[in-house]
């Protein structure tokens, strides 16, 4: 039974707990050890897309050296946070600090949830019914450009019984979230989101699909204003839903 | 009216009107022609990778090829000013059109000469000079700047066209874009005709030649470059390539990812002035090669957004573009390369906000012909921007305070509970729908979800004791 360690990100730990249940459900159901190095918090990402990299700095190092001393795939459910601790957490150290060292060997373990299903464990089909339900999914960026992530959650969501997944006009636009971009210039990634939820009512869907809770979070404040008629969930909710027999 | 200082004003100024809206049609339009027309050649993978490589090489070896190009410019007749900055540059021009008697300047399209404000410095010299490129003509009669490097009046329609033409050129209204063509190219030509000299930018150098290659869709480079007695053309020092199949190699890439085209309608490869026996083309060929910033960013770590073309391809995908206009970015590059060289070339006091005008997205890195990695130049810049001091306003407490948080795995716990229990005061059904203080910045467009109650640790830990 293969280990994984999760990591969980500070959003899902503090706002979207039930998403954190559903990724150690579904990984248990496929035969997975999960554990949870408790004293994660924040992998650093919203300081260093700012700019700020002694506080980003800071927040890797601590991300670190929690999961350094662990074994096994950390899975993480998302892909902006998974491309951070694979792509800039090193960077931040220079090549002669141990921590360096460290945070190329973390990165190489880290992987986003629904890659990890499809590509590690070679599920396609995760075993979950949604019945009478539409799904679009959405593919953010960092996750999307920078991991090829896309192909793993929307195969897995085709093979959720009794659901029908549609796609997503002009799919690959930003939704304009954009860590603390959203606050930052707020006005302009409500007006982003403003397109990318038209596209989703276009879609037909009656749920909205992603891997990053925090593009998620955006979408589902902004349809709240819109309309109660779209779901949103993280892929891992959908595939923890019920399980066929 | 206020004159808007930073990008966020900026912006809003374009956010929902009818210019930018008129913007991002052209922007999408673009962007598709751009996908089909790659499609459509299957070398075009390898050709971007090989663009990449040329431009590279050259930014590796620009004293040499500068040399070079300036020997061979020199040789075949022309002459070569190397102008530090806009001062420069300006004061070269002016001084070759007194000592030639020009009166009338005609320019072809150049973002170079945008960049160092060469009309206005110009006509302040009772020079007069017309911008023959069609967007660029529309540009100049409205008193505008351009809202995108190769389609300059993207934010504007055809009615707004047809209501400044007839306005300013006494025409009767019309907004039939055919007929409004036939009406510049007919006030145009007179002007071709009586022009003392041509001014024209420089797509590409070509060093082991002493070449300049333009490239329009309208016929008016070289008109600009041929029919005056002086051509002058400006180039930015980081245009030139080594040869000219590695002008082809550019060629091949930049007007498939600027408007789809496999090439533009009209390419001009210049060399020196008219020879005993031409039967056109000026007396007198000039070049001026600007630097204006960019030995100082060839010496940085950002010294790949050099390799740009100009092709425009970064800001037809960009969401932040689309939504804001290209009037927002404040200065005449747009889009995410303007966000990276703007600062880049004019420096982070002045423009420490732009590098925060994205989202990261990334697409912009998607389209970009020679791969420029504009997010990650984007992130350098922040970077640069916060060391300076000069990172967005009130963000440094709150990630200082963060940060502790998250660098304490006891205090983040408690904190998360503490987030979770206070939401429950001002939370309905697990939505919080307004936000004081800078909070207000996201409930103002959308519901925020309320932190848990009980959050994931906790709800591990009970697990854990449950088991």
């Amino acid at each position: 039974m293969p280990k994984v360690q999760l990591f969980v990100t500070c959003l899902v730990d503090s706002f979207f707990p039930e998403v954190g249940e559903a990724v150690v459900a579904v990984l248990e159901r496929h035969g997975c050890t999960v554990e949870f190095p408790f004293d994660q918090t924040c992998c650093g990402q919203p300081a260093f897309n700012v700019g700020y990299h002694d506080q980003a700095r800071a927040m890797a190092e601590h991300t670190i050296k929690v999961l350094d001393g662990t074994d096994g795939t950390i899975v993480v459910p998302s892909g902006s946070c998974a491309d951070m601790m694979i792509n800039h957490s090193p960077e931040l150290f220079q090549p002669d600090d141990p921590i360096h060292a460290a945070a190329a060997r973390v990165a190489r373990r880290v992987k986003e949830f629904s890659s990890f299903l499809v590509d590690d464990l070679g599920i396609t089909d995760a075993g979950a019914s949604c019945e009478g339900r539409t799904a679009t999914y959405h593919p953010s960026c960092h996750g999307f450009r920078n991991l090829g992530i896309r192909q793993q959650p929307e195969t897995l969501l085709d093979n959720v019984a009794g659901l029908e997944r549609v796609e997503l006009p002009d799919a690959e636009t930003c939704c304009g979230f954009g860590g603390l971009f959203s606050v930052e210039m707020p006005e302009l990634s409500a007006s982003i989101m403003s397109t990318k939820l038209t596209n989703v009512e276009a879609s037909g869907a009656d749920l909205l699909v992603g891997v990053d809770v925090s593009c998620l979070m955006h979408l589902a404040g902004g349809l709240r204003r819109r309309s109660r008629e779209i779901e949103v969930k993280h892929i891992a909710e959908v595939l923890a839903e019920e399980t066929r027999t | 009216m206020n004159v808007p200082v930073t990008f966020v004003e900026r912006a809003h100024r374009g956010i929902g009107n009818r210019s930018t809206a008129a913007g991002e049609v052209g922007a999408r339009r673009m962007m598709s022609h751009r996908i089909a027309a790659s499609a459509d050649y299957p070398a075009m993978e390898e050709m971007r990778d090989q663009a990449r490589r040329i431009r590279l090489y050259a930014l590796g070896h620009l004293d040499e090829l500068l040399a070079r190009f300036s020997d061979e410019v020199e040789g075949a007749g022309g002459h070569v000013h190397f102008a530090a900055d806009a001062d420069e540059a300006i004061a070269y021009i002016r001084k070759v059109a007194e000592e030639t008697n020009v009166r009338r300047i005609v320019k072809s399209k150049s973002m170079v000469t945008e960049e160092i404000h060469l009309n206005a410095a110009l006509e302040a010299h009772d020079l007069e000079v017309v911008e023959t490129d069609l967007g660029e003509f529309i540009i100049q009669l409205s008193g505008d700047t351009p809202s995108h490097i190769i389609a300059p009046v993207m934010h504007k329609t055809r009615q707004d066209v047809g209501e400044l033409f007839s306005e300013k050129l006494g025409i009767e209204y019309t907004d039939d874009p055919t007929e409004l063509n036939n009406v510049a190219r007919h006030h145009l030509r007179e002007i071709f005709l009586s022009a003392d000299m041509g001014i024209s930018g420089c797509n590409v150098a070509i060093a082991e030649s002493g070449s300049i290659v333009l490239v329009t869709n309208e016929g008016n480079g070289r008109l600009t470059t041929s029919a005056p007695r002086i051509h002058v053309a400006v180039m930015g020092m980081e245009r030139i390539v080594p040869t000219l199949s590695d002008a082809a190699v550019i060629l091949e890439v930049l007007a498939r990812s600027a408007t789809g085209q496999r090439l533009s309608v009209y390419t001009n490869i210049v060399t020196g002035a008219r020879r005993p026996g031409d039967p056109d083309g000026p007396e007198e060929f000039h070049v001026v090669i600007l630097d204006n910033g960019r030995s100082r960013v060839l010496a940085g770590d950002a010294a790949e957004v050099l390799a740009c073309i100009r092709c425009g391809a970064c800001l037809n995908v960009c969401p932040v573009y689309r939504e804001a206009g290209g009037h927002a970015y404040g200065f005449t590059y747009s889009g995410p390369i303007g966000a990276v060289i703007t600062p880049s070339l004019m420096g982070l006091a002045e423009w420490h906000d732009l590098p925060y005008a994205s989202s990261l997205c990334g697409a912009c890195l998607d389209a970009c012909p020679v791969r420029i990695d504009l997010p990650g130049l984007l992130l350098k810049l922040r970077r640069d921007a916060v060391s300076e001091g000069l990172g967005p306003d009130g963000l440094e407490g709150a990630l200082k305070w963060f940060t502790r948080l998250a660098t304490n795995p006891g205090m983040w716990r408690g904190a998360t509970r503490a987030g979770g229990w206070s939401a429950k005061l001002i939370a309905r059904q697990g939505w919080i729908k307004s936000l004081p203080g800078r909070g207000s910045a996201w409930t103002d467009y959308r519901d925020l979800p309320a932190p848990a109650a009980k959050p994931f640790h906790a709800r591990w830990k009970e697990r854990q004791r449950e088991s």
